[in-house]
């Protein structure tokens, strides 16, 4: 394949990438977020000590992270149609990828929240605050670059898993790496499109590291 | 604060703005229970400093936080104010609004500040009053004002980090002088702190006490802060009440533990048939030559075995020790005549006479000086 061939698949490919990627992050963080926060204020000593509820959704939690992505994809393709109208494709891609990575980053919100200071807690019910306020005021706050690093950790674990999705009638890179790298032998074309994928990662991890980093430091001493 | 507060120098009223009634708090595990209160009477009284005074698990935390309901009883009941607190609180684990809002008239400051390190200065000051809806500009009004109560203006833009542990727990103070509480919980607020900035805190309690009438309850382990700034105290052990009351009644009980601990007076007969008596000195007494007077009305020498004076809650208190020469029996005059003074004599334990009321307390936080 000559560049010009290469280029336009590249191009495509990357934008499919990041477009589920994207997408099905957002949806992880929307789902997840409040998965994580449900895991701690149910858990024993919390404030909505809820042993049933903690219980049930923990084991769902720990049978979504226990099941290969692979399989999870294919046994969400009923529930991918129902949602989507279809199971290929890059929007199709996006349900199995956020059903993936939503039990894995609500345990890195749970450890997140836990490790906020209970003293906080307390200080916040002394002045009379409801369970939404501390969640809202304090849990989230203080929890945030652990939270951030969370996120970056779920959207470069999406980029694996995206490329896996490939496999399965997803697009992106991972899938053009496939068609074009593996399946006509094309060794150069699969170099690249690894690069890229090196690329990609590499600049997520170095955005994340840099939002952690300035949100803590924010009230640390100058 | 300015507005419908009093203004300096607050009088201690009657009216009872704390009361527990047989409060107690039993913590269940697996197995095992532990009573961490139990039967707790407490009244505090509008205006005054109420110190409760105990080593670590006697139950003072578990104290306050009932007081606020941060902990559940698991019986009696707490008033704050005239309300009754336990009542609002229900049966579920969760606050609801009414015990929220009676909270947030309830300030709280805590030994290890428990200030956001996200937020300035400024804005965890502002954090009880956007609970309280109050509207931004206000509230940015008001956290400047508290601050400048406090004597932190100039730090509201500043993060907690950037702060010394005093400045710190200024700054918990003003957050917890936010929502205009009648009341503030102390949870071993200086026990974090050095000795110098622990005065200074305790001044500022004592200033917003006189200064808004603010009614103050705190935790400690230290009689310092007691010495310092209490017009009241109770001394906690296993879970209960063992003497409380004002420093001037305690110091008038014969064998109280706690006006022992805020004066120890030490010495020890120097021969068997001496008569050692503790005699306690407040108010105008302490100003009079007692001792002299009663030397030269009796003609007896007498030895000075230990003695310590005092400012408690701004009164002058001193305690003497002293060594009459005789049995008890050949000293009930003199005893007599200091008891006339107006001056608290009571008879040491060991000299060989009727049984003494006086018990020899456990030191409680430090030796008894000697």
């Amino acid at each position: 394949m000559t560049w010009s061939e290469m280029q336009p698949l590249l191009t495509q490919g990357t934008v499919d990438t990041l477009y589920m990627v994207l997408w099905s992050a957002l949806v992880t963080v929307l789902v997840g977020l409040p998965l994580g926060v449900l895991l701690v204020l149910t858990d024993k000593g919390g404030l909505l000590q809820n042993t049933p509820v903690n219980k049930v959704v923990g084991v769902i939690v720990n049978i979504g992270r226990s099941l290969p992505f692979i399989i999870l994809l294919i046994a969400l393709i009923p529930f991918t149609t129902w949602v989507v109208g279809t199971f290929i494709g890059p929007t199709a891609m996006i349900v199995p990828l956020a059903v993936g990575a939503i039990p894995f980053f609500a345990r890195l919100v749970e450890t997140a929240v836990r490790e906020v200071d209970h003293g906080l807690v307390e200080a916040v019910q002394s002045m009379g605050g409801s369970i939404p306020t501390i969640v809202r005021k304090v849990l989230l706050p203080q929890s945030l670059p652990s939270l951030v690093s969370g996120i970056t950790t779920t959207v470069i674990v999406l980029i694996g898993y995206s490329a896996m999705a490939g496999a399965v009638g997803g697009e992106g890179l991972g899938s053009k790496a496939v068609t074009y790298g593996f399946q006509r032998f094309d060794n150069r074309f699969m170099l690249i499109t690894v690069a890229l994928l090196i690329v990609i990662v590499t600049l997520v991890q170095l955005i994340g590291d840099l939002a952690v980093r300035l949100l803590a430091r924010r009230g640390r001493t100058s | 604060m300015p507005g419908g507060h009093r203004a300096a120098h607050s009088t201690v009223t009657e009216t009872p703005v704390i009361t527990t009634t047989g409060l107690t708090k039993v913590y269940r595990s697996r197995d095992r229970e532990v009573t961490a209160l139990d039967g707790v009477d407490l009244h505090v009284r509008e205006g005054e400093v109420y110190g409760v005074i105990g080593r670590s698990g006697a139950g003072k935390s578990s104290l306050i936080r009932c007081v606020n309901l941060l902990e559940r009883p698991t019986s009696g009941t707490v008033t704050v104010a005239g309300q009754d607190l336990t009542a609002l609180a229900g049966r579920g684990r969760r606050a609801g609004k009414e015990l929220r809002e009676a909270r947030s008239r309830i300030g709280m400051v805590f030994q290890h500040f428990n200030l956001l390190a996200s937020r300035t200065v400024q804005r965890n000051v502002e954090l009880p009053l956007e609970i309280l809806g109050v509207t931004g500009r206000e509230r940015s009004r008001k956290a400047l004002e508290l601050l400048d109560l406090v004597g932190l203006a100039d730090k509201a833009k500043s993060y907690p980090g950037q702060l010394s542990g005093g400045q710190k727990q200024r700054v918990g103070i003003a957050r917890a002088l936010a929502g205009d509480p009648k009341v503030l919980l102390s949870d071993e607020a200086t026990s974090a702190l050095d000795p110098e900035t622990t005065r200074s805190i305790l001044q500022l309690l004592r200033d917003l006490n006189q200064q808004l009438g603010l009614t103050v309850l705190l935790i400690t382990h230290e009689m310092d802060v007691v010495k310092t700034i209490c017009d009241s105290a109770a001394l906690m052990r296993g879970g209960r009440v063992v003497e409380s009351g004002t420093v001037g009644e305690l110091l008038a009980t014969p064998g109280s533990e706690l006006a022992h601990e805020l004066f120890p007076v030490g010495g020890t007969a120097s021969a068997p048939d001496r008569t050692v008596v503790d005699v306690t000195f407040h108010g105008e007494a302490a100003a009079r030559p007692v001792i002299s007077q009663l030397s030269r009305t009796y003609n007896i020498d007498i030895s000075i075995l230990g003695a310590a004076m005092d400012t408690v809650a701004g009164k002058q208190i001193g305690r003497m020790r002293i060594e009459l020469p005789g049995r008890f029996e050949e000293n009930v005059v003199p005893i007599g005549f200091l008891r006339e003074q107006g001056l608290q004599a009571e008879l040491v334990d060991g000299t060989d006479a009727e049984p003494a009321p006086v018990t020899t307390p456990a030191p409680l936080t430090k030796e008894v000086a000697k």
